[in-house]
């Protein structure tokens, strides 16, 4: 581009306003969904922050093992806060609600996603979803866990579990309607000649998310409607008192958040595939497998949610059943792994901000794809399962997968979503910096784990500081660069916007 | 060095089993994070842009390469599987000889009451080389028991039993914790497990002075570990006054000549239903028989008997439990 003048082409932000109120009405009213996008960038962004200081805060008590800094209450408030703002207003959106949004109709060559009205009717049920947990936490919080086990959530917890609850279920709308959207748009908008297997891999991986969206999301909905049914009214569902059963609860949560850690992985999954290609000049190895293997996992991955209930009562079979399948699954991202890594060869690599991000992707989910291997091998598991282990396998995962693969692409994006190129130096120090912090942060929770100390805890025995005292120096270094990182090109997106007015 | 471990201690069967499948693992991940990082870094350095390499033909699949790196992490997530499967079987199956203590959690604190009605508040004293089983049920919410230096971790559940079993192998006091999150206090649910030998053990449940016992009953039975309550102890003679002083027994006769089923020989036997099928008679079918009655009903009699949901503390149904439990034992006599 001839920025050299300064002058900046016109484009989607460059849209003239005669005052300040249509240029708010411009973006608040858009069914453009590269707008939409934005949109989705600077809320998910708040909540990343937001989830990001609570994460801080978590780690800052921990340091010692006396509980100083907060009550106890307030501790379980702030890891609940932490885990709920994270996994459904974060995590869950981040790379389909900004990225596929962006991209999806551009990279398959249609005007706009299918239903644009229906893209900014999510935008705002997400924002409606928010502000009723933004709510709950202003109101005095809730402290049941991102998980709300019942009989607990439902009959013993004293915070705003309901307000909570209903956040919860309206931003399950939002994703139900995005998933929606990208899969009548795949289908159906396709540019002639654009056949399934020319498709972008980030198109197969977001069209494979945009399945678990629609089928799962419902689950979670009704679940949350029969724990608000009990809480308010007592109809017995859950707690055994009034003839319901606990575990019905964890089977249908999990039924749900199983594959919601797909949601979150494969369009991190789609997006590496994307930037190792581009940053190796070279086709990717092995195509079809990658393809294949995105919908392998969206299958399997309804399959196994049994393997977070191993301790739960659940009966020998059905853990043996689960735990053969939790293996299974492991296969089709081992194939993504090693088809990365095929990828390079032979290729022209250059090492740039987003294929740093990438070559981090790979490094952190080959350490939490291999511990999930420990924790579907039931033995193991029950020592583990509920402990530090569990913590830093699914940080790894799901945390480490989606925030490298979300930054990277990002930054690769950036220049085709600003019009501005990034700075080549900062972006590398941020990637090299979230890649240290995070295993800082997360590698001695897996020791921590092994050695038995259980998640969720206030206070701790001794023996553990040391460790605790590891995870935090870690913590403080990715917990304020990871939002930095992403915060700052969304300030600058909000900046530039208002400057080309 | 003793104030930042890097391993757990091993104190019971389970754990040198679990820990060297734990070794195998480790040994494995470290093959591929060593092996696969490797690979990119020399991929990424020879195939850098300014490097002259060969980049002629380029492949972009290859059938066979993509077998072999599908198959062989297959075949080592299924001996992973498997060895994992076999260990867990053994921990579900507990062994007959078991010394059985009850286990009852509730916000925030664990009871444990010990066959001849000994009981403890956040603590567990066990013997060494004797398999314990614990029965377990939760007063409120889902809570969990948890003894890493064992190894093993069971939920305990409000509304039915679970069990858990281990035999513990050295002396020492190891933690205990709980392990499902359980509100305010949860970090501070739990206290510590003593393993003792079996003679120290002994000596421990008889000593006078630290002997709760249950309501109504005025000695501690002789006699010592018993595997399972016996009639005659605490437990199981609390139960059979519950079971007078309700008027079960007014029903349940012990000749069968009474309007419900004798429960003589009942505990550990396939109990016939009217509707045709069998059940186990075990904790959890005892416990849900008096609570819920008419969820199933025995072949051959009338479902008259009233519930007693909410009239029963969990230590009374566990009383309860004891007594049929022990009047299974002298049919086998």
């Amino acid at each position: 581009m001839s920025t050299t003048t300064g002058t900046i082409p016109r484009n989607y932000t460059t849209e003239s306003s005669t005052s300040p109120l249509e240029w708010l009405k411009s973006w608040l009213l858009t069914i453009d969904h590269k707008r939409i996008a934005i949109l989705y960038l600077l809320a998910i962004n708040f909540f990343f922050l937001l989830g990001g200081a609570a994460a801080t805060a978590v780690r800052i008590e921990l340091i010692t093992p006396s509980g100083d800094l907060m009550t106890s209450d307030g501790y379980n408030k702030m890891f609940t806060l932490h885990g709920v703002i994270m996994v459904f207003f974060f995590l869950i959106p981040a790379i389909p609600a900004v990225l596929g949004n962006f991209l999806v109709p551009l990279m398959i060559g249609a005007k706009d996603l299918a239903f644009p009205r229906l893209n900014l009717l999510s935008w705002y049920v997400y924002m409606g979803g928010g502000l009723f947990t933004l709510c709950a936490v202003v109101l005095g919080g809730v402290d049941t866990g991102w998980t709300f086990y019942t009989p607990y959530s439902s009959t013993y917890a004293n915070s705003q579990v309901l307000l909570t609850a209903v956040g919860v279920f309206i931003m399950g709308f939002s994703s139900i309607l995005t998933g929606l959207n990208f899969i009548v748009t795949i289908h159906k908008m396709r540019a002639p000649g654009l056949t399934w297997f020319r498709l972008p891999l980030f198109i197969w991986a977001n069209y494979a998310t945009s399945l678990i969206q629609v089928l799962a999301t419902p689950v979670i909905s009704i679940t949350i409607v029969l724990l608000g049914l009990e809480r308010i009214f007592g109809v017995g569902v859950f707690d055994p008192r009034l003839g319901g059963d606990p575990v019905l609860f964890q089977h249908l949560f999990w039924f749900y958040s199983h594959p919601a850690v797909y949601i979150m992985i494969l369009p991190a999954m789609g997006v590496i595939s994307e930037l190792i290609t581009t940053f190796s000049r070279k086709r990717v190895f092995g195509y079809e497998f990658i393809a294949f293997s995105s919908i392998a996992i969206a299958v399997l991955g309804f399959l196994v949610w049994g393997h977070h209930m191993f301790v739960s009562s659940q009966s020998v079979y059905a853990g043996l059943i689960f735990s053969f399948l939790s293996s299974v699954v492991a296969i089709p991202s081992a194939i993504k792994v090693f088809n990365w890594t095929a990828t390079l060869y032979k290729g022209s690599i250059s090492y740039r901000t987003p294929m740093l991000y990438a070559l981090g992707f790979i490094g952190l989910f080959v350490i939490g794809g291999l511990t999930g291997l420990f924790l579907a091998a039931v033995a193991v598991d029950i020592h583990v399962t509920d402990t530090y282990f569990v913590v830093a396998h699914f940080h790894y995962v799901m945390v480490g997968g989606t925030i490298m693969a979300y930054l990277g692409g990002l930054h690769f994006w950036w220049p085709k979503i600003t019009g501005r190129m990034y700075s080549e130096i900062w972006g590398g120090i941020s990637a090299a910096v979230v890649f240290i912090g995070f295993n800082m942060t997360f590698f001695p929770q897996f020791v921590l784990g092994y050695l038995g100390m259980p998640r969720r805890y206030h206070v701790y025995p001794e023996e553990f500081q040391i460790l605790h005292v590891l995870s935090t120096a870690g913590a403080c270094d990715p917990g304020d660069r990871f939002y930095r990182a992403a915060d700052l090109p969304a300030a600058l997106a909000a900046l530039r916007a208002h400057r080309w007015r | 060095m003793n104030n930042f471990p890097l391993f757990p201690d091993q104190a019971s069967t389970f754990a040198p089993q679990i820990d060297l499948l734990y070794g195998v693992l480790v040994a494995l991940s470290l093959l591929f994070a060593g092996v696969i990082p490797f690979v990119i870094l020399f991929l990424i350095v020879k195939y850098h842009r300014s490097m002259k390499a060969d980049r002629s033909n380029p492949v972009h699949s290859n059938l066979k390469l993509e077998l072999t790196w599908s198959i062989i992490p297959l075949i080592l997530a299924l001996g992973v599987f498997t060895w994992g499967a076999l260990l867990y079987i053994d921990m579900r199956r507990a062994p007959d000889d078991t010394l059985e203590v009850y286990v009852i959690g509730k916000r925030w604190m664990w009871h444990t009451q010990h066959p001849n009605g000994k009981r403890e508040n956040n603590e567990l004293h066990v013997p060494i080389g004797q398999p314990v089983k614990l029965i377990m049920t939760s007063q409120d919410v889902i809570h969990s028991f948890y003894i890493p230096a064992f190894r093993i971790k069971q939920d305990v559940l409000p509304g039915r039993y679970t069990t858990m079993w281990f035999e513990a192998t050295r002396a020492g006091e190891y933690h205990l914790f709980c392990a499902e999150y359980c509100g305010t206090e949860h970090s501070r649910m739990g206290g510590r497990v003593v393993v003792m030998s079996m003679a120290d053990y002994q000596t421990w449940l008889t000593t006078p002075g630290e002997v709760i016992l249950p309501d109504g009953v005025d000695a501690v039975a002789d006699g010592g570990v018993v595997a399972g309550p016996a009639v005659g102890d605490p437990m199981a003679l609390a139960g059979q006054q519950l079971f007078t002083n309700l008027g079960c027994v007014g029903c349940h006769r012990d000749d069968g000549a009474g309007q419900g089923p004798s429960l003589v020989g009942l505990f550990g036997a396939q109990g016939q239903l009217a509707d045709g099928s069998t059940v186990l008679a075990d904790e959890n079918y005892v416990r849900e028989s008096i609570l819920n009655p008419n969820a199933k009903i025995a072949a051959g009699y009338q479902p008259i008997m009233p519930s007693y949901q909410g009239q029963l503390s969990e230590d009374q149904i566990l009383q309860l439990v004891a007594y049929i439990k022990s009047l299974g034992d002298t049919s086998g006599n």
